[in-house]
């Protein structure tokens, strides 16, 4: 490239133009080699232990050699489950707001805004709040209340759910394009059918896609069922007790003394993350590839 | 008049085109087939006002969950704080109770009742500032390489790969920095900070476990990156080319243009990513208890043990041995929430300022 | 049967913006009447006012009267009431992406809430049959989407969709602008044996067109409707120097 004028100068702008590239690919480098790293460790160190038992059977007393985290699986589908049935409705209907009632209203921005700062409250601070309201409360109508319970860990992560799909939902149904608006309401179909069976429909891959990103952040959540959900040795899918949950076994195996333990949170450890690659490497592949046919 | 007639469109009074005759409808339009009963059955539909009435505030009710969110958060962490508020005031973010008899410090002792936030705020800050010294050189450095020299081709497929290191969860970090990044630090990297810069006073070696703030920081940092590196990314491509192109017209290196052309109008929003950064940082808690080493006190010495906020209520609230313990925890969960909103404020402002109506054309 | 639509005193505003001034007119029942005139000349805001589509923009104002057959629309009935009665066609094809041609034809019926089969299976194939479509999708009712179609095609099954509610009204806004000159004229075609079954409004840019489907000419000059009579004087003999120089293309 010609650099005019001085050509020490032009000697030296151009010998910083290229460390500055190489020291950005250096960078690039750095960021992902952790990423290759914690893979290929947990590739490593949590296949072996991967076997039938892991995913059948509950963890043996200490000292006992075998045993798996089934009742971890499990506990997590229960929580997760309940977590989505707060979640999502709440959050897709906060979304349909912003998107279809309030577009450009300053409700609708302080909202919008609210929802973001939401996300960046830390999570342990969700289980805090989720144990003064339910845990330690306890209020003889509404039942679960009053002690460590799936329930609470349960209304944690949903709640944690809620500002994730608002926003998904809202960018999605704005991508929806105003003629396929205007055909429905020229046909005289009321508003409320309007916005579900035909605004959401034709938005449905991407408000899908949101709620997977949002489910797939709180199935790696710990810190706010330390607490809530406390974790179980047992088979248990009571909403009223106590829940073993993957990311808690896996915490407290791997701070725990036994070798057997770390094997088993290792495992563990691989199973979660497999299942959230896979949630968002489909999440990339639906928004990616266009397969959002309604946005056309 | 007979100049408009040589004007005018040829017209046929009003005919079907001869050449497409056969591709109209074979017959007369049928007239419609439930005819009578079909205008019968809309006009009965009546206009759905209530329903539609109810929908919408049923919509407004979920939106606005955001905020009884917030409150009722507010609320509760205010309302069990109280005790600890009552008992320490203001006074328990700043000072600490000291031993009458030795005079040593005694930050925080569940069992004779001294509890003070100041470690855990020291463990935080300290924690949390080592991760952006690290985070923020190389997540700018990523976001230049991936906006602005990256070929098309990787872009993708590289862009992809740090949201990928977002979605990973914090214990799955914690546990992989407790076995195999903690060691590595360990063996390799504490010994040459102690050489290189111990005559700073910050590094010690007196921690043969290998956990303490430097590793926190180091596991923040890595769990930041993506964060800052990402809204860096789209803060960047919102500068619009004709920025670009103004400065390489004059004859910049790709470097200079960069410079020029887009970090110096990027730089608020580069500002609000790092500061949003912090926020994740301040924050973190499952990576952090792992590795931070969970002791109460202060530490000048960066490879000491010490506790973060977060770490601290992560630890030890479910077994919290009395009202008061807990009532202290919960309110250094308030701080956490009032402190993680405001960063989190500001730095979405910044951001927001920055790339308000320009969407993002590579993300 | 259609019905004839008379206008009073309608004015329109799009915030400050006085869109459509003192507009009186009466269309005829069971005939086409096609409106011309210039880019923003209001003919399209008109049309819109005529279902109270207009209304939906929170900028929007109408004051005037409107009524379709013996019923005032701004009075007498709530627009979703409206919308059912006076069905319209858009400039763009707009069939409902993530619907089938079976059930974007049944759209206006399914979403209000009719449900018995057989007589849907009726309405849509005479709905696909009065809009020239059905030959050329009768196999693939439920399996290909609307907008698999052509543009041409597509704005036919739009035409079947409006068709398929029975409505007493059917506005079109410029509804072959955006179409190849062969869907243009088959849309046409339609358009001239529809009339008899409906009253048809048309917006049209394209001056020829009016000529050949239309019995009567509206033409709309800066929001105000300068001249309106059958479209045959329009053409040959207009009373107004305005529309004169339109016609023969000095402007617009």
């Amino acid at each position: 490239m010609p650099l005019s004028g001085n050509p020490i100068r032009s000697k030296i702008r151009a010998v910083t133009d290229n460390t500055v590239t190489g020291l950005a690919v250096l960078a690039t480098v750095l960021v992902i080699a952790p990423l290759v790293a914690i893979f290929v460790y947990l590739i490593y160190k949590g296949a072996a232990s991967l076997n039938l038992d892991f995913f059948t059977k509950i963890p043996k007393p200490v000292g006992e050699v075998g045993g798996g985290m089934a009742n971890a699986i499990v506990g997590s589908a229960v929580l997760l489950a309940l977590a989505s049935l707060i979640g999502i409705p709440i959050g897709i209907g906060g979304g349909i707001y912003l998107a279809e009632f309030g577009r450009g209203t300053k409700l609708a921005n302080a909202i919008r805004f609210t929802a973001d700062v939401l996300n960046g409250v830390p999570s342990i601070v969700m289980g805090v709040a989720a144990y003064a309201l339910i845990v330690s409360t306890h209020i003889s109508l509404i039942p679960f209340t009053g002690h460590f319970s799936a329930f609470a860990g349960g209304v944690a992560l949903g709640i944690m759910m809620i500002p994730t799909v608002c926003r998904t939902t809202e960018e999605m149904l704005l991508m929806v394009p105003h003629a396929v608006r205007e055909a429905a309401l020229g046909l005289g179909v009321p508003n409320w059918r309007s916005v579900l069976a035909i605004t959401l429909r034709t938005a449905s891959p991407g408000v899908i896609t949101g709620c997977m990103l949002a489910f797939a952040r709180v199935a790696g959540e710990t810190a706010p069922l330390i607490f809530t959900a406390l974790g179980n040795s047992f088979w248990s899918v009571d909403l009223n007790r106590p829940i073993a949950a993957l990311p808690l076994q896996i915490y407290v195996y791997a701070l725990s003394p036994y070798d057997d333990w770390h094997r088993l949170a290792w495992a563990g450890a691989l199973v979660l993350i497999v299942l959230i690659v896979a949630a968002v490497s489909l999440v990339r592949y639906v928004t990616s590839r266009g397969v959002l046919k309604g946005a056309s | 008049m007979s100049e408009i007639r040589a004007l005018q469109p040829q017209i046929p009074p009003s005919q079907p085109n001869a050449s497409s005759a056969a591709s109209g409808p074979a017959s007369p339009p049928q007239p419609h087939p439930a005819g009578p009963e079909i205008r019968k059955f809309l006009r009965e539909r009546g206009n759905s006002a209530a329903a539609d009435r109810s929908f919408q505030i049923l919509m407004v009710l979920c939106a606005l969950s955001i905020f009884g969110i917030v409150a009722l958060i507010a609320i509760v962490l205010m309302m069990r704080s109280n005790m600890a508020w009552h008992q320490f005031g203001l006074k328990f973010f700043y000072t600490y109770d000291k031993d009458p008899v030795s005079g040593d410090a005694l930050f925080w002792d569940p069992v004779n009742g001294h509890f003070s936030a100041v470690p855990f705020i020291y463990g935080t800050l300290v924690s949390s500032f080592l991760s952006l010294l690290l985070a923020v050189p190389l997540a700018i450095g990523v976001a230049i390489f991936l906006t602005e020299m990256c070929p098309k081709a990787l872009r993708g497929p590289l862009a992809f790969l740090t949201e990928l290191l977002a979605a990973i969860p914090s214990v799955i970090y914690g546990m992989w920095a407790f076995f195999i990044l903690v060691p590595l630090l360990r063996e390799h990297v504490n010994p040459w900070l102690v050489k290189g810069l111990g005559w700073s006073g910050l590094f010690v070696d007196d921690n043969p476990t290998g956990l303490g703030y430097v590793s926190a920081g180091v596991i923040l940092a890595i769990m930041i990156l993506p964060i800052i590196s990402s809204l860096t990314r789209e803060v960047m491509s919102a500068v619009p080319h004709s920025q670009r192109e103004a400065v390489l017209a004059l004859g910049a290196t790709r470097w200079e243009m960069i410079r020029m052309g887009v970090l110096r109008n990027a730089r608020i929003g580069i500002v609000g990513a790092v500061i949003l950064g912090l926020g994740r940082a301040l924050g973190e808690t499952m990576a952090v208890a792992m590795v931070i080493g969970n002791s109460a006190e202060i530490h000048h010495n960066l490879l000491a043990n010490g506790s973060s906020m977060a770490s601290v209520i992560a630890n030890e609230y479910a077994e919290a041995s009395s009202d008061l313990h807990r009532s202290a925890l919960t309110e250094l969960g308030l701080a956490l929430f009032i402190v993680t909103i405001l960063v989190n404020a500001l730095a979405r402002i910044l951001v927001w300022a920055v790339t308000r109506g320009a969407p993002a054309e590579n993300r | 049967m259609g019905v004839g639509i008379e206008v009073t005193n309608l004015n329109a505003w799009y915030g400050s913006n006085h869109t459509l001034q003192d507009i009186n007119l009466h269309i005829p029942a069971n005939h086409a009447t096609a409106l011309i005139g210039p880019s923003g000349c209001g003919k399209s805001t008109f049309v819109r006012c005529l279902n109270r589509m207009h209304e939906t923009n929170p900028i929007a104002r109408v004051t005037g009267q409107v009524k379709v057959g013996d019923m005032d629309i701004y009075e007498d009935a709530k627009p979703v009431e409206i919308r059912r009665r006076i069905g319209m066609v858009f400039q763009r094809p707009n069939p409902f992406p993530t619907m089938s041609i079976y059930d974007n034809v049944a759209s206006g019926l399914k979403l209000n809430g009719y449900s018995n089969k057989r007589v849907l299976d009726e309405i849509v194939e005479k709905s696909l049959r009065n809009s020239a479509l059905w030959d050329e999708v009768k196999d693939d009712l439920k399996k290909k989407s609307g907008a698999s179609l052509s543009g041409g095609q597509q704005q036919r099954l739009c035409i079947a969709r409006a068709l398929a509610v029975d409505p007493e009204v059917l506005l079109m806004d410029e509804p072959a602008s955006a179409l190849d000159p062969v869907s243009t004229s088959k849309i046409e075609d339609l358009i001239f044996e529809l009339k008899s079954q409906y009253t048809i409004v048309i917006v049209t840019h394209n001056m020829q067109q009016a000529a050949r489907v239309a019995e009567k000419t509206g033409f709309f000059l800066n929001g105000r409707m300068v001249e309106f009579d059958s479209t045959h004087k329009i053409f040959t003999n207009p009373s107004d120097k305005r529309t004169e120089d339109y016609i023969t293309g000095r402007f617009g």
